[in-house]
C-alpha cells in the first residue's frame, strides 16, 4: 500500500513538474503553443487557428514570436499576442504579403520566454533551426532581446524588437526596432522634469539587474546634469532576486529630498515604491518610463499616490491618427472595453506591419532577403507614429508622448520630436 | 538621527517577517527532519486565501479589523489543509527514504503549487486590500504608520504564543520529543504522525501571518511571491541554526538588518545580497550548525 502510494505520488508529481515547466518551457509542438496563446486572448482563438490550418500549403509565410507569457511580467507577453494576432489577422483579411504577384498568408509560431534570458535564446534557436520561420518579433523586454542577439547574427535570423529601448540593441545589425531609444527617453524625462517641473534636484531608484531600467537611469543622469540640474541620489536595486522591500533606499531618498524621483522600472513595483517613498516622508513629485504604461497601474493605485506623476510613452489616443484610432476602436471590439490596448499592444502590431513592408521589399521569402529588405525600410506611417529609419541602423526615429496621471486617467500632455 | 530611527522602524519591520518565516522553516525541519523548500509556495497560496478572503468580506463589511482577524483565520486553516495535504501525500511515503528523496519532493511540491496558483489566480498580480486601518503616528520626528506597528507587534504575539505552546503544552512536550528521537517518542506512545502534522500545520498558520504582514507592507504580489520569501527565511534559518526557533528570529532580524544597513553604507545599494551570503559562509565556517544550532552527531 505503502509503495503504491509513493509510486502514486511521485508520478502525480512527475505530471505536476512537466505540467508546470510546460508553461515555461514551450513544447517543440507550434500548434500547441499557438493555442494556448489564442486561448489567453481569448476571442481570437478561431481566427488564429484557421489561420494556420488553411495556411499548410505553400503560400504561407511563418514568423516567431518569441514572448513573455509566464514569469515575472506576464501581462507584456499578453499585451504582445494581442497585437501580434490583430496584425496577422488584418493582413490576412486584406490580402496578404504579396511577393512576385502571389499573395502569402502570414502566420506565426509563439514560443514563450518565461521572462528568462536562458529561454529566451532556447526559443530563439528553435526559431533558428526551423527553415521554415522567416523572421523574429520579440522579445519586448530588453534583457530578453539581448540574450538572442548572437544566436540572430549566427543564423542570419532577422528580428524585429517591439519594446526594447536599449541603445546598443541595435548594434547587431540583424535588429530592427519599433520603438524609440532609452537615449531619447532619459533625454526626454530630464527635460521634462528640468524645463516643465522646474526641478533642480532629482533622485533615481532603478533596477540594476536589468540593461532597460540601467540605461534610462543613466541617460536621464547625464541629460539633468547637462541642464544643470543635480542628481543627488542614484541608488539600485536587484530585481531578479524579487525584491519588496526599498524602505532602506527612499529613507536616503527622502533625506536628501530632491524635486523628482525617477523610477523607471516595471509598473508591478510603482505602487511598491511609490508607497514606501511616501511613507518615509518623501514629498516631491515621480516620474517614470515607458514600463509605467499599463492600466493596472490606476486600477492598483487605490491611495491616489500617482496623482500628477508623469512618464514618457509611445502613443496616446488622443493624439492618434486616424488608423490608430481605427487599431484602438478595433482593440475594443475584440478584447471588451477592458481599457485601451496600451504600447505593448501597438507596438507589437505595428513590428508585424513592419515584417510585411520588409517581405514585401525583399519580394523573396529567404531571411537574407527579409533581412535586407527590413533593413531598407525608409519610413512607416504606424498606430504608434511616423517612423523614419534614417541612423544607418535599425533604430527609428520616432516622437514620444509625455502623459500625465490625472483623476486616475492618463492623460495627454504633449509630443515630443526628436 | 530621524534617518536612523526611520532605518530602524524599517529594520524592525522587515526582520519581522523573515523571522516568522524562518521560523516556519525551522519547525517543521526540527520535528520532521525536513528541509520544506515548498514553504515559499505554501506562503504564497496563504497569500491568495487572504486575498481572495478579505476581497470578499470587504463586501460584507468597511471595518478592516474585523475583515482581517476572519481572513486571516480562514486563511490559516484553509493554508494549514493544504499543508498537511502536503505531508501526508507528498512526504510521508517518503519518510524512510534517502533525504535528497524528500528535498527534491519538497522542491516539486513547491513548484505544482506555485503553477496552481498562476493556473487558478492568474498571472496578473493582485494589490492586496489594506487590511490595518491607516493612521499615522509622529515618533521623535519621524511618521511612522500604524501598519509598521502592527507588523512588529502582530510578529512578536505570533513567537511568544508559539514558544508558549512549544514549552508549556502537551504538544509542544510531544513536539520536542519527537524533535530529538522519532522511534523513543514512538515507544513512549506519542503518534508520531499527528505531530509531525501538527508541525506542518503550525507552519502553514505562521505563513499565513506572515502573509498578512507582508501583504499589508508590500502589497503588490503575482504568483512567484514566494520565491524570495522561501531563499532569505531559509538562510535566515539556517544561519540562526536550523532547527531552533530562537535562532530562526535571530537570523531573520540578521537578514532584515543587513538588508536595510547594506544600501546605506555600500556604495551599489544592491550588493548587499553579496553581504548576506558572505556573513553566512563566515559563521557557518565558524559554526556549521548556525548560531544558535545545536551540536548533535549524524547517525549513519
Amino acid at each position: 500500500m505503502r509503495k503504491q502510494l509513493a509510486l502514486y505520488l511521485m508520478l502525480s508529481l512527475c505530471v505536476g513538474l512537466l505540467a508546470g515547466c510546460g508553461s515555461s518551457n514551450s513544447g517543440s509542438s507550434s500548434s500547441q503553443t499557438e493555442t494556448a496563446a489564442s486561448a489567453e486572448t481569448g476571442a481570437e482563438a478561431d481566427t488564429t487557428a484557421s489561420t494556420e490550418a488553411s495556411g499548410s500549403g505553400d503560400n504561407t509565410i511563418y514568423f516567431g514570436v518569441n514572448y513573455e507569457l509566464t514569469g515575472a511580467n506576464p501581462i507584456i507577453g499578453e499585451a504582445a499576442i494581442k497585437g501580434i494576432d490583430m496584425a496577422v489577422n488584418n493582413i490576412n483579411a486584406a490580402g496578404g504579403v504579396m511577393v512576385d504577384g502571389v499573395s502569402y498568408q502570414l502566420a506565426y509560431k509563439a514560443l514563450d520566454n518565461g521572462f528568462n534570458t536562458e529561454e529566451s535564446a532556447l526559443n530563439a534557436q528553435e526559431f533558428a533551426d526551423d527553415e521554415s520561420i522567416i523572421a523574429m518579433v520579440g522579445p519586448n523586454d530588453s534583457d530578453m532581446c539581448m540574450a538572442t542577439s548572437a544566436i540572430l547574427t549566427e543564423y542570419g535570423l532577422p528580428m524585429i524588437a517591439p519594446w526594447s529601448t536599449l541603445v546598443e540593441l541595435t548594434d547587431n545589425e540583424y535588429i530592427l526596432r519599433a520603438c524609440f531609444t532609452d537615449n531619447f527617453q532619459g533625454e526626454i524625462l530630464a527635460k521634462y522634469a528640468y524645463d516643465y517641473e522646474n526641478s533642480k534636484t532629482a533622485a533615481v531608484l532603478y533596477d540594476m539587474s536589468n540593461p532597460y531600467n540601467v540605461g534610462v537611469a543613466e541617460n536621464f543622469k547625464t541629460s539633468y546634469e547637462a541642464l544643470g540640474g543635480e542628481v543627488v541620489e542614484f541608488l539600485t536595486y536587484n530585481g531578479k532576486t524579487g525584491e519588496t522591500d526599498f524602505t532602506s533606499q527612499m529613507t536616503k531618498i527622502a533625506a536628501a529630498a530632491p524635486d523628482i524621483l525617477l523610477l523607471p522600472n516595471f509598473y508591478e513595483e510603482i505602487i511598491t515604491q511609490t508607497t514606501q517613498a511616501r511613507d518615509m516622508g518623501y514629498t516631491g513629485k515621480f516620474i517614470g518610463s515607458d514600463t509605467w504604461g499599463d492600466d493596472s497601474l490606476l486600477e492598483w493605485d487605490t491611495e491616489n499616490l500617482l496623482e500628477g506623476s508623469v512618464w514618457c510613452g509611445h502613443y496616446h489616443k488622443d493624439v492618434a491618427s486616424d488608423a490608430a484610432l481605427e487599431f484602438i476602436d478595433e482593440y475594443h471590439e475584440i478584447y471588451g472595453d477592458s481599457g485601451d490596448p496600451n504600447d505593448i499592444v501597438a507596438l507589437n502590431y505595428d513590428a508585424v506591419y513592419l515584417l510585411k513592408l520588409g517581405i514585401e521589399n525583399a519580394q523573396a521569402l529567404d531571411r537574407a532577403s527579409v533581412h535586407e529588405g527590413l533593413m531598407s525600410i525608409e519610413s512607416y506611417e504606424g498606430v504608434t507614429g511616423n517612423m523614419v529609419f534614417d541612423n544607418g541602423n535599425g533604430d527609428p526615429t520616432k516622437s514620444a508622448v509625455v502623459i500625465k496621471i490625472e483623476d486616475g486617467e492618463f492623460k495627454y500632455v504633449a509630443t515630443v520630436e526628436p | 538621527m530621524s534617518a536612523f530611527l526611520q532605518q530602524f522602524i524599517n529594520f524592525l519591520q522587515l526582520g519581522s517577517i523573515y523571522a516568522l518565516t524562518a521560523i516556519s522553516f525551522s519547525i517543521v525541519y526540527g520535528i520532521a527532519g525536513l528541509v520544506n523548500f515548498a514553504h515559499g509556495a505554501i506562503f504564497t497560496v496563504s497569500m491568495y486565501f487572504l486575498y481572495f478572503l478579505s476581497t470578499a468580506l470587504f463586501r460584507v463589511t468597511e471595518a478592516k479589523w474585523i475583515v482581517y482577524i476572519l481572513a486571516l483565520i480562514a486563511a490559516s486553516v484553509a493554508t494549514s489543509v493544504v499543508a498537511m495535504a502536503i505531508e501526508r501525500f507528498a512526504y510521508r511515503p517518503l519518510r524512510n527514504a534517502p533525504a535528497v528523496a524528500t528535498v527534491v519532493s519538497s522542491v516539486g511540491v513547491g513548484m505544482a503549487l506555485e503553477y496552481l496558483c498562476l493556473n487558478f489566480a492568474g498571472s496578473k498580480a493582485k494589490r492586496m486590500a489594506s487590511l490595518i486601518p491607516s493612521h499615522n503616528f509622529n515618533i521623535a520626528g519621524i511618521n511612522v504608520p500604524l501598519y509598521k506597528v502592527m507588523i512588529v507587534v502582530i510578529a512578536l504575539v505570533a513567537m511568544v504564543v508559539l514558544s508558549l505552546l512549544i514549552k508549556k503544552t502537551r504538544l509542544g512536550t510531544a513536539m520536542r520529543a519527537v524533535s530529538q528521537d522519532k522511534v523513543a517518542a514512538g515507544f513512549m506512545g506519542i503518534s508520531t504522525n499527528r505531530v509531525i502534522s501538527a508541525a506542518f500545520v503550525l507552519g502553514a498558520v505562521l505563513a499565513a501571518v506572515a502573509a498578512s504582514l507582508y501583504g499589508t507592507a508590500y502589497s503588490i504580489f503575482a504568483y512567484d511571491v514566494g520565491d524570495t520569501i522561501n531563499w532569505w527565511s531559509f538562510i535566515a534559518a539556517v544561519l540562526g541554526g536550523i532547527g531552533s526557533i530562537e535562532g530562526a528570529v535571530l537570523g531573520g532580524f540578521i537578514i532584515g538588518a543587513i538588508n536595510i544597513v547594506m544600501p546605506i553604507v555600500l556604495p551599489v545599494s544592491s550588493y548587499k545580497d553579496i553581504v548576506a551570503f558572505a556573513v553566512l559562509i563566515m559563521v557557518l565556517m565558524v559554526k556549521p550548525t548556525g548560531l544558535l544550532g545545536k551540536n548533535s552527531v549524524e547517525k549513519i
